[in-house]
């Protein structure tokens, strides 16, 4: 697999949401965003942005099978590209795998595991990350 | 603000043109547009060039540049658009704008993309960059994979079929059948859709618009100046623009695109128009279920009505609203950005009466609609007959 | 006394049954399952690799235990398939649990005993006071040569031990171990594969040094064969196991619940782990274990547990060895070749 032109310290400025699932809460207005955000978009200025990290629940609000895939990701295809609604409200758009694709339905619930997500070919760096599984 | 008129307009042949490159594609446009309008290049003020992704697909930033050398029309100023799909359409407003303000008289607004010199893995990462790069192509989220997650919501919310859908890549082939400037000629039936390659599910190869090269052009003019160009002046009377969230999964809806209905709202109380007034439309059908949530977004229909509307018909060239006779982006092809200004140049002739086998009859009034990614950026512009 | 306050594995959910292996290359199915006691093996997804099931184990060992990650000062992570030649795993795993940034972290390499001389690093630090909880996990993605012997039996998985003194729920007595330079399986840098020493990785490599760490431990702590409740070994094959508690005097009913690699195949670094763990899944408190592990080049550690009463308020949470074991979905020969990245040009 190979890369598209993710830089080495964007990957690393993004590992804290990526493997923890860090995201933002706005302290005035209460809504929550994923990823981080330093500006609330309804607030703006008013608004007080703290850190927050999501449980990795939540379930599927649409889906779909990608047959055929962009440079890097010819070995994975085909996979299941979802948006998943956190059970704290944000979504978030990620691969669904290790479940049978009979259980991936709108409304399915899902949790958050830790997976190899790219790879920059054989000498680059590994790009790991959250993806989501059904949960039976 | 002065009035504004299209007084010339002109378009390649759009398809896989191996023979030619980015600068002859887009030098070939200026230059039928320019004749079109009877005018001599001296009398062009400056250049608004869109293009979404040279950089990428052959190397080259600083496009406009480019373009206004190998038209021949330095040292007049040439600015580059960009706002992904939409840059033909955001570039066509930058031009009325300049018209509009006074700052300008006549300019040039160009659309172009070269997408054959790569492979077609890279030319599919590059317009993922319409998309949010580091949250969903990061993730594996390709273009098509961002429009099937919005059509799975429509099927799942108003009970749209793959069949309807379909029913789009159909009418626009057939449409494009009757266009000498598309990149595809052949009809094709509802059965040819359904066995199409599967691309991202429910989203399969006919319900994409192709990788295509091309490039378009219009001259515009203010409307009092008009008549020195040509006997059919078209006048710009709307042009709206509005912005939504770059990431899909941040928008309130997967199936409505704000930015089109923001866009309208503005565009029809420019034009002191409803959607009834529209005689024939250039929607963004970069897939299929776009063109359907289209329809209910410029509000042609109502919200989840755009599958039956296409079966019953009423959007095809002798339907109650023509849309896409051109061929949309499905059939007449997809030149990232130039699309955005071959809508301006269908439209034009339309309400010329020059779109011969595809006329749409009586056409006095028309609009374009031109999207960037999957939905944040939109830019409509209705246009008129102004003789 | 130092103890395990929480632990957890992963399993990879795929499977390869050792008849679909025999189909490819000519042998006898039936004829290999009864030879290696190996039925089937776990086979990692395509995304999956010795950082992910690391990681994977440890939220699930941080969530048995109950514990503030920040509260882990070290992370020791032992494999032979570290994804990363240089580069540790082991902050992958720290900052994926939340434990970064105060804490020492490192990886091990020991074959298949990287994973309890982890534990033993951390019995250490966690025993002179040094740190408060130590966390650590044995993984592997274990690559067998197509053809060989070890393509039936090397598997994936993963299973991570939290060490500490409060919150026990099975307190470590003792630990021994026994090592020797000892040439009976290695991989030299570049190479696919390793290789192996046939049946000398028998007699003078597993058994030796199992024997002696076993019975320099009940030395050491004045136990015998019978105080054991249950026995977890290194577990290449089905059979090795058994015959090594025979030789120590253990009835082998006891070694039951620790064999997994009939249905998983050897995971290497992780395979007493989750021998281990699926003893304390069931185990009641005041039973005794005695686990001993095996890495070739070669070496073994060999451990004394006791479960607690702890164990009964922190059972049930997070998934069981049982549950790994029965989520499954069998893939053919040429799937599990794509997933092994056994392909040359992947």
């Amino acid at each position: 697999m190979s890369s598209q032109t993710v830089g080495l310290p964007l990957a690393w400025r993004r590992i804290p949401e990526r493997y923890g699932l860090i995201g933002s809460e706005c302290q005035n207005c209460k809504t929550k965003y994923f990823p981080v955000r330093k500006i609330c978009p309804n607030c703006r200025r008013k608004g007080r942005m703290r850190e927050v990290r999501f449980s990795g629940r939540g379930k599927i609000y649409s889906y779909t099978v990608v047959h055929a895939p962009p440079t890097g990701f010819e070995l994975d295809a085909p996979y299941i590209i979802a948006i998943v609604e956190l059970e704290e409200g944000p979504k978030l758009t990620t691969q669904i795998v290790d479940c049978d694709a009979e259980d991936v339905r709108i409304g399915a619930p899902v949790r958050m595991i830790f997976r190899r997500i790219q790879e920059d070919g054989k000498e680059g760096l590994l790009h790991y990350g959250f993806k989501f599984t059904v949960v039976k | 603000m002065r009035r504004v008129a299209i007084v010339g307009a002109a378009m390649t042949k759009f398809g896989e043109e191996w023979e030619r490159g980015f600068r002859e594609m887009i030098a070939e446009a200026g230059v039928k547009a320019i004749e079109d309008a009877n005018m001599s290049g001296k009398e062009i003020d400056a250049i608004y060039g869109g293009t979404m992704a040279a950089g990428r697909l052959i190397g080259q930033e600083h496009i406009t540049a480019l373009i206004a050398d190998y038209m021949g029309l330095n040292p007049i100023p040439a600015t580059r658009v960009e706002a992904a799909c939409a840059s033909g359409g955001v570039a066509l407003r930058t031009g009325y704008l300049a018209v509009a303000s006074g700052l300008h008289d006549v300019v040039v607004v160009g659309g172009v993309e070269k997408m054959t010199d790569v492979p077609v893995g890279d030319a599919t990462v590059a317009l993922g960059g319409a998309g949010d790069q580091e949250w969903e192509l990061f993730m594996g989220a390709t273009f098509p994979a961002l429009y099937a997650l919005m059509a799975r919501r429509h099927m799942h919310e108003f009970g749209t079929t793959e069949e309807q859908m379909a029913m789009v890549a159909v009418k626009n082939h057939y449409n494009a059948s009757k266009n000498p400037y598309a990149h595809f000629q052949k009809r094709i039936t509802v059965r040819d859709v359904m066995k199409s390659r599967k691309v991202a599910s429910p989203l399969k190869l006919f319900d994409c618009s192709p990788i295509t090269d091309g490039a378009a052009a219009v001259i515009l003019a203010p409307l009092e100046k008009a008549g020195k160009y040509t006997d059919t002046p078209v006048e710009i009377i709307a042009s709206a623009q509005a912005s939504d969230t770059l990431a899909l999964h941040h928008r309130k809806s997967l199936t409505t695109l704000n930015a089109t209905v923001e866009a309208a709202r503005k565009a029809y109380g420019m034009a002191k128009m409803k959607p009834n007034d529209i005689d024939v439309c250039e929607v963004h059908d970069c897939f299929t279920i776009a063109e359907i949530i289209a329809y209910e977004d410029l509000g042609f229909f109502k919200k989840g009505k755009g599958g039956k509307a296409i079966e019953d018909g009423e959007t095809a060239l002798d339907g109650r609203i023509p849309v896409n006779t051109s061929g949309g982006l499905k059939g007449c092809g997809h030149p990232v950005g130039a699309t955005g200004v071959k809508q301006a140049v269908e439209i034009t002739w339309q309400l010329r009466g020059e779109a011969k086998d595809r006329q749409v009859k009586g056409a006095e009034v028309g609009m374009t609609h031109n999207v960037g990614g999957s939905g944040a950026t939109c830019v409509i512009h209705i246009m008129r007959r102004a003789d | 006394m130092v103890g395990i306050v929480g632990y957890g594995v992963h399993i990879p959910r795929y499977r390869i049954k050792v008849e679909e292996i025999s189909r490819v290359w000519g042998g006898d199915g039936g004829e290999v399952k009864d030879g290696l006691g190996i039925m089937e093996k776990s086979v990692p997804g395509m995304d999956e690799d010795a950082a992910t099931m690391a990681v994977e184990a440890s939220r699930n060992a941080v969530g048995y235990a109950g514990i503030n990650p920040r509260l882990i000062d070290a992370v020791f992570v032992g494999s032979e398939s570290h994804p990363y030649a240089v580069k540790p795993t082991a902050t992958i795993v720290a900052e994926a649990i939340g434990a970064t940034p105060d804490l020492t972290a490192a990886d091990l390499q020991f074959a298949c005993k990287a994973g309890t001389t982890a534990i033993q690093c951390c019995m250490g630090m966690c025993g002179s006071g040094m740190i408060r909880y130590g966390l650590g996990v044995g993984t592997d993605v274990s690559q067998g040569r197509p053809g060989d012997d070890l393509e039936y039996s090397a598997g994936a998985g993963a299973a991570a031990f939290i060490i500490g003194k409060e919150g026990v729920i099975a307190e470590i007595e003792g630990t021994c171990s026994y090592t020797t330079d000892t040439p009976d399986f290695w991989r030299r840098p570049g190479m696919d594969f390793p290789s192996h020493g046939g049946r000398f990785t028998g007699a003078p490599a597993y058994f030796k040094h199992t024997v002696n760490a076993s019975k320099c431990l009940m030395e050491k702590l004045g136990l015998k064969a019978s105080d054991f409740d249950y026995a977890v070994f290194h577990q290449p094959n089905g059979k090795f196991p058994v015959q090594v508690a025979k030789m120590l005097g253990i009835d082998t009913e006891k070694i039951k619940q620790g064999l997994l690699t009939p249905l998983i195949g050897n995971t290497y670094s992780a395979a007493s782990l989750i021998g281990l763990a699926s003893v304390l899944d069931v185990a009641k408190p005041g039973k005794r274990i005695l686990l001993t592990s095996f890495g070739s080049g070669a070496g073994s550690d060999s451990f004394s547990i006791v479960v607690t009463d702890r164990i009964l308020e922190k059972r049930g949470r997070g998934r069981t060895v049982v549950q790994y074991v029965g989520d499954k979905e069998y893939v053919d020969y040429g799937v599990y070749v794509k997933q092994k990245r056994k392909l040359k040009t992947l």
